[in-house]
């Protein structure tokens, strides 16, 4: 039990960063405010969760602009994906042995 | 809350914001129940419509071929009467199935215009186009008796790929209008009652269905 504890990835630690992963994992490019209006964030809480995720590569953004706008949009990267999926799979071994015990 | 507790909620939460982001949920099933209720009159409307116009001569569903079926016999008339009506109910479907949608948006707190709304929009919008400028062509060859079926076939192609985008539902609603416009492809006689059968009970029969599933 305390081994795979260790295996979960630190930087998947919180829900909103779960939040974003899942949310980048079906979707192509994501825009910020879109994001911020699914998790129920503020700029700046969504702002300091996407750093360790952007820090670790797993999302990589696009800034362009919207007419006069500038708009950042985020997709998971291959890596991210790998990542995500990996942590998905240590959940469901953990899940699973809970229910065994 | 134990380790595991915390985990399953999680869990949970990101199926949650997957489905959401992805698929537009505030489809009310209303929409459906409204849409099914004004193509029931609309095709009440055209059947009285018709026997009214060959009382006596004919019988109302021979009219309806007659009048719509062959080109040798074709004389333009009520095709203008008729164009009106399916008009009139395209309309009143959408404006109610707007309403609808919209009230259940606001009471889930969603944005009716949003990246799920609007990629559904798009999956919709291209088959029903071409099925629309499919049936521009056959009025205007006067092929009026495949009108009907038409619609049905472009419209379910039309849900079949929109389902991906909302709820599941709507994609077997689509595969049955499928088959309903084809088989009226063949019998061109019987083409106003299944229309009935298809954008009307199966409309509401899905519609009461979605309601009772997901909006109480």
């Amino acid at each position: 039990m305390k081994d795979i504890l260790t295996q979960l990835n630190p930087v998947f630690d919180h829900r909103n960063r779960l939040g974003i992963m899942s949310i980048l994992a079906v979707n192509d490019w994501v825009d910020y405010g879109t994001l911020k209006e699914l998790l129920n964030l503020t700029d700046g809480n969504l702002a300091s969760h996407m750093k360790p995720l952007e820090a670790a590569e797993y999302v990589e953004y696009r800034k362009q602009f919207v007419g006069r706008r500038p708009q950042t949009t985020y997709a998971a990267t291959v890596a991210g994906k790998a990542a995500f999926k990996a942590h998905l799979d240590t959940l469901e071994r953990l899940l699973k042995m809970n229910e065994a015990k | 809350m134990n380790d595991s507790q915390k985990q399953l909620e999680h869990l949970a939460e990101m199926r949650s914001l997957m489905e959401r982001s992805t698929r537009f949920l505030s489809l009310s099933g209303l929409s459906g129940v409204w849409a099914g209720g004004c193509a029931l009159v609309g095709a009440f409307f055209v059947r009285n419509y018709l026997e009214a116009q060959y009382l006596g001569e004919y019988d109302v569903r021979d009219a309806y071929f007659d009048r719509s079926g062959s080109v040798a016999n074709a004389e333009p008339g009520n095709e203008t009467t008729l164009v009106l009506a399916a008009l009139v109910v395209l309309t009143a479907a959408l404006a109610g199935g707007w309403f609808f949608t919209a009230r259940k948006a606001r009471f889930r707190g969603e944005r009716i215009w949003d990246a799920s709304s609007q990629r559904l929009l798009w999956a919709l919008v291209v088959p029903l186009a071409t099925g629309g400028v499919f049936c521009l062509a056959l009025l205007y060859w006067n092929l009026i008796a495949f009108l009907a079926p038409a619609t049905m076939v472009f419209y379910g192609l039309a849900l079949l790929n929109g389902s991906k985008y909302t709820l599941g539902d709507v994609g077997s609603l689509g595969l049955l209008q499928i088959v309903l416009g084809l088989a009226g492809m063949f019998i061109p006689s019987r083409g106003l009652e299944l229309w009935a059968i298809g954008f009307g009970v199966l409309h509401i029969l899905y519609g009461g269905w979605m309601y009772y599933k997901y909006d109480r």
